[in-house]
């Protein structure tokens, strides 16, 4: 079957994207519609002594200005983080009140403290302009270390030292029992730098509410309406989920970034009824820098213990992660249950310790961005086994197979149960790609030419899937992590599926068609994909962590037995045979062995007509089901990158990179291919380009494109990828996930590579040219 | 406010609008053209290119009156009914796209890179070229690929004409 699983079946939804007939949010445009500009602070950290906003009401087509204030005289809900973390004394979490708009305290550059609605775009922005607020300066705690710091600024009275949690993970002291017992340790301080996501389209809300049925309508650049639906409802008061309908239309990237319920949707809905009219708000992209949640963000010092046969023995780590003003919806998570639960990356370690504070600073709430944790834990563990191949004078991809897990299910002291995996094929696999053996010569031809030569690995691995319900309820999460769908066979034989995943660019209309495709033996054109829309839909939790595949698709196959199993009961009834000896081929269900059969058109029609069914049997064809997972997904791989650096500018060249990666099943090899490619592109961004800047006083240096150094074409290679195959035993299409790994393995990659070619392991990200040469000039002096 | 002439995707089109009216927000607003999309306000994205008497220009820092009299073409009038420019079937069957923001900006971008060099590009050429445009989906793999292919459909074409 050409349109099955596993063919490269071209995207049913590219059509519109390449005819500009998408729709995105601030495609809508509603009847009477207006518009919000944002008052923001251009101050980290200061009190607000008053805000005027007369002049403002007096501008032309202004409608109304609404300040923090009033949002708290309606009753609106603060934002909330969703994950409960318990510090390592048994304290809950110190979560700082977030309005909406700021009442009386502006804690990061670009918190809301008022929104001007009028009738056109420019109006809305000049008389946001024409509010006067008057702010008293507070000191500004900008990073980390500033926040820790004693007598550092307090930046909420519920958190004492700024501090949210500390909280610990494994059995510190059996660690500290197997570093008495080493051969060699191996210790660093690690930096992982901190993003903005930058989706390309830039987040926008337009509500629209209906006095009459006091029901509100929500536009939104969402990954998960339902979730947002859920958030709006049950925490910030805005209405009763039955007066709310959310809607993600075309959503134009994610990264995580839109997973988040954010103020500014929360006041367009609650402005939309203030005012009586709909109401759009679109960011530009400063707005997008100084707003969206940002990533990563961590100070790690890390101990590794060797053996004398070069096996590690122990993992100490201890990290301080930067969760910005406020704490974002899944922010408390990150750095915790996504992060320090990989710190054994492919390694079997008797032994991890970890320890993580998170603390608050006057910036950008940081939450999960491409990844989430896990490029995090493998930026600690790719560097630290490249280092200790250095430092152990031991060939790096050896020291790693040296200490692969071999055995599966393999249980790690923090947490994780691996179920399966082939971590020497795709090292192997990735060996063969680069050509390792023959990596000597080109180096010394390098030198030969002045250049400097280097090649480094990762072999990461990742949890995805998310989640078993009951198991991330254990851990603290708000949520339950299954996903739902609903199967319609039409009384004409079409299907629509009705899913709870949500597509911001991963192409569901196209894979989601193809696993129906091929249970049916029907072409993708008789399918439909239906998502992003909660009066559709009945309940998701939409798309993040590599879920979609694993979790989103699973659910459909679920529905699908029951919708095939119903069908096969009303063939077996008109043909006078036996269900079991149904089969369904090309779209015809047949009796095996025997040339009776009925087409799937006339068995949805007889479910519909009802004429000729079996006894009790209720007409209709039309299947729902929600699937758990039973564990996470463990996609893994190696990445090995060569570079070549020139002294004189300290410019990187790629030379070459190479992607093995096992996903599991392959339900569309180009999707998949995309999802690695995008991945790559981050995480070699963060590498080599990407970095959001706070100078001292928590401004944002790096708040537009100009300033910003994104991945353009001509800073990236092609890719190489291979992919080597074990399929997960925990769901049924033994799917892994894919949307994530580029982004997680391939930054130590890079560091590894550029650190061996110059010979310093000294060396922050992004490796810029200026960096790379100095790194290399220190290391001249020193030798 | 200013009354402005312009052709946009063959049509003749007249608006009076504010004197710092950007065309993108003629063509979004005004026009419900909403193909043409705004990334980053500051030239960098390339999200919002359409062209303007032939040529890839930015659409989010071009006022309205710099348009006055030009013949302007966004990604909905590229197409010749059903059939699709080679660029568009080219970005499809290459995976040249996955959110397809970017998209539009993308085509219009690589029509005029295709143009400009006779269809005689190579890989290093078209990333060269590309560096106005912003992907966060691609890694630009895909796009480049696309483009490449595009320009080979794109010779033929104009040798069948």
């Amino acid at each position: 079957m050409s349109e099955g699983i596993g063919a490269r079946v071209v995207r049913k939804e590219d059509k519109r994207f390449i005819t500009g007939k998408g729709k995105y949010t601030d495609d809508v445009r509603l009847h009477g519609m207006t518009y919000a500009s944002f008052v923001r602070s251009p101050h980290a950290h200061a009190k607000i002594k008053s805000i005027n906003v007369d002049a403002a009401m007096a501008m032309p087509g202004v409608v109304d200005v609404l300040t923090g204030q009033q949002l708290v005289d309606d009753k609106i809900g603060n934002l909330i983080c969703g994950w409960m973390i318990h510090s390592k004394d048994g304290t809950p979490m110190k979560m700082g009140a977030w309005p909406a708009m700021a009442p009386e305290v502006v804690r990061f550059v670009g918190n809301a403290v008022a929104v001007v609605i009028a009738e056109t775009r420019n109006q809305a922005r000049d008389a946001a302009e024409a509010v006067e607020v008057v702010y008293e300066e507070l000191p500004v705690a900008a990073d980390i270390r500033a926040a820790i710091a004693p007598g550092a600024p307090q930046l909420h009275p519920e958190a004492p030292g700024n501090v949210i949690y500390d909280w610990t993970i494994g059995d510190e002291a059996a660690t500290n029992e197997a570093f008495t017992k080493a051969a060699n340790v191996v210790a660093m301080d690690i930096v992982n730098s901190r993003l903005s996501p930058n989706a390309m389209e830039p987040r926008s809300a337009v509500a629209e509410y209906d006095s009459a049925e006091e029901h509100f309508t929500l536009y939104t650049t969402s990954q998960n309406p339902h979730v947002a639906r859920l958030v709006l409802s049950a925490f910030y008061n805005i209405a009763a989920e039955n007066k709310l309908r959310v809607i993600a239309p075309d959503v134009g990237g994610g990264f995580g970034s839109k997973i988040f319920i954010y103020p500014e949707e929360m006041v367009a809905l609650w402005a939309s009824k203030r005012t009586g009219r709909p109401v759009k708000w679109t960011c530009d992209r400063t707005e997008a820098f100084l707003t969206d949640a940002h990533g990563r963000d961590h100070l790690t010092k890390a101990e590794m213990a060797f053996d004398k046969d070069n096996k590690i023995i122990g993992l100490r780590v201890k990290t301080h992660a930067n969760l910005g003003a406020y704490m974002s919806l899944f922010s408390s998570s990150v750095p915790t249950y996504l992060y320090a639960t990989l710190l054994s990356g492919q390694y079997n370690i008797p032994n991890i310790f970890a320890e993580v504070i998170s603390v608050y600073t006057n910036t950008t709430p940081v939450d999960a961005y491409r990844g989430a944790g896990r490029p995090e834990a493998s930026f600690v563990m790719e560097r630290m086994m490249e280092t200790a191949a250095r430092q152990l004078k031991v060939d790096p991809a050896e020291l790693r197979r040296k200490n692969f897990v071999t055995q599966f299910p393999h249980q790690t002291p923090v947490i994780m149960a691996y179920d399966i995996g082939d971590f020497g094929a795709s090292l192997d696999a990735a060996l063969n790609a680069i050509d390792y053996a023959g990596f000597p010569a080109r180096k010394a031809k390098s030198k030969a030419e002045g250049k400097l030569r280097g090649i480094g690995f990762s072999c990461y691995i990742e949890a995805c899937g998310i989640a078993p319900s009951k198991a991330v309820g254990s851990l603290g999460a708000g949520v339950g992590l299954w996903e739902s769908c609903e199967v319609r066979v039409n009384p004409v034989g079409t299907i629509e599926i009705l899913t709870g995943s949500h597509s911001h660019g991963q192409g569901h209309e196209t894979t989601f068609s193809q696993l129906v495709a091929d249970r049916l033996g029907i072409p993708t054109s008789q399918i439909s994909i239906i998502h992003g829309d909660t009066d559709k839909v009945q309940f998701g939790m939409g798309t993040y962590g590599s879920r979609s595949g694993a979790v989103g698709m699973s659910a459909i196959v679920k529905a699908m037995e029951k919708v095939e199993a119903k069908a096969k009961k009303i063939v077996a009834h008109q043909l006078e045979a036996s269900e079991n000896d149904i089969v369904i081929e090309n779209g015809e269900f047949k009796v095996t062995g025997t040339d009776k059969k009925i087409a799937l058109p006339m068995v949805a029609l007889a479910a519909y007509t009802g004429h000729n069914l079996p006894d009790g049997m209720e007409p209709g064809l039309k299947e729902t089901a929600f699937y758990d997972p039973t564990n996470f997904t463990f996609p893994a791989g190696t990445y090995i990158c060569e570079v070549e650096v020139d002294p004189g500018t300290g410019k990187t060249d790629f030379v070459n990179f190479v992607a093995a990666d096992d996903f599991g099943r392959l339900i569309n090899p180009m999707i998949v291919e995309g999802q690695v490619h995008g991945g790559l592109a981050q995480g070699i961004g963060q590498a080599l380009l990407e970095h959001a800047v706070y100078d001292q006083n928590g401004q944002l240096m790096t708040a537009s494109f100009m300033d910003y150094a994104m991945p353009r074409a001509d800073d990236l290679p092609s890719f190489k990828l291979s992919h080597t195959t074990t399929l997960c035993p925990g769901n049924p299409l033994g799917i892994k996930g894919c949307g994530e790994a580029g982004a997680i393995g391939s930054t130590p990659a890079v560091i590894n590579a550029i650190t061996d070619a110059i010979g310093n392991n000294n060396l922050e990200m992004p490796a810029s040219p200026n960096r790379v040469w100095h790194a290399i000039h220190q290391q001249q002096a020193a030798e | 406010m200013s009354k402005v002439k312009l052709t946009v995707n063959g049509k003749a089109v007249s608006a009076d609008v504010e004197d710092r009216t950007l065309l993108v927000h003629l063509l979004r607003d005004h026009l419900g053209l909403t193909g043409t999309h705004i990334g980053c306000d500051t030239s960098q994205c390339g999200a919002c290119i359409v062209h303007i008497d032939g040529r890839a220009v930015k659409s989010c820092t071009t006022l309205v009156g710099q348009a006055d009299g030009a013949n302007v073409t966004t990604i909905e009038g590229i197409s010749k009914g059903d059939a699709l420019h080679p660029m568009q079937e080219a970005f499809r069957d290459n995976h040249g796209l996955q959110c397809g923001y970017c998209t539009p900006g993308m085509i219009m971008s690589a029509i005029d890179i295709v143009h400009r060099y006779q269809g005689n590009l190579d890989e290093t050429t078209v990333r060269h070229e590309l560096e106005g445009n912003i992907c966060r989906c691609t890694g630009y793999h895909n796009i480049v690929k696309s483009v490449l292919d595009a320009a080979g459909r794109m010779k033929v074409a104009a040798a069948a004409e």
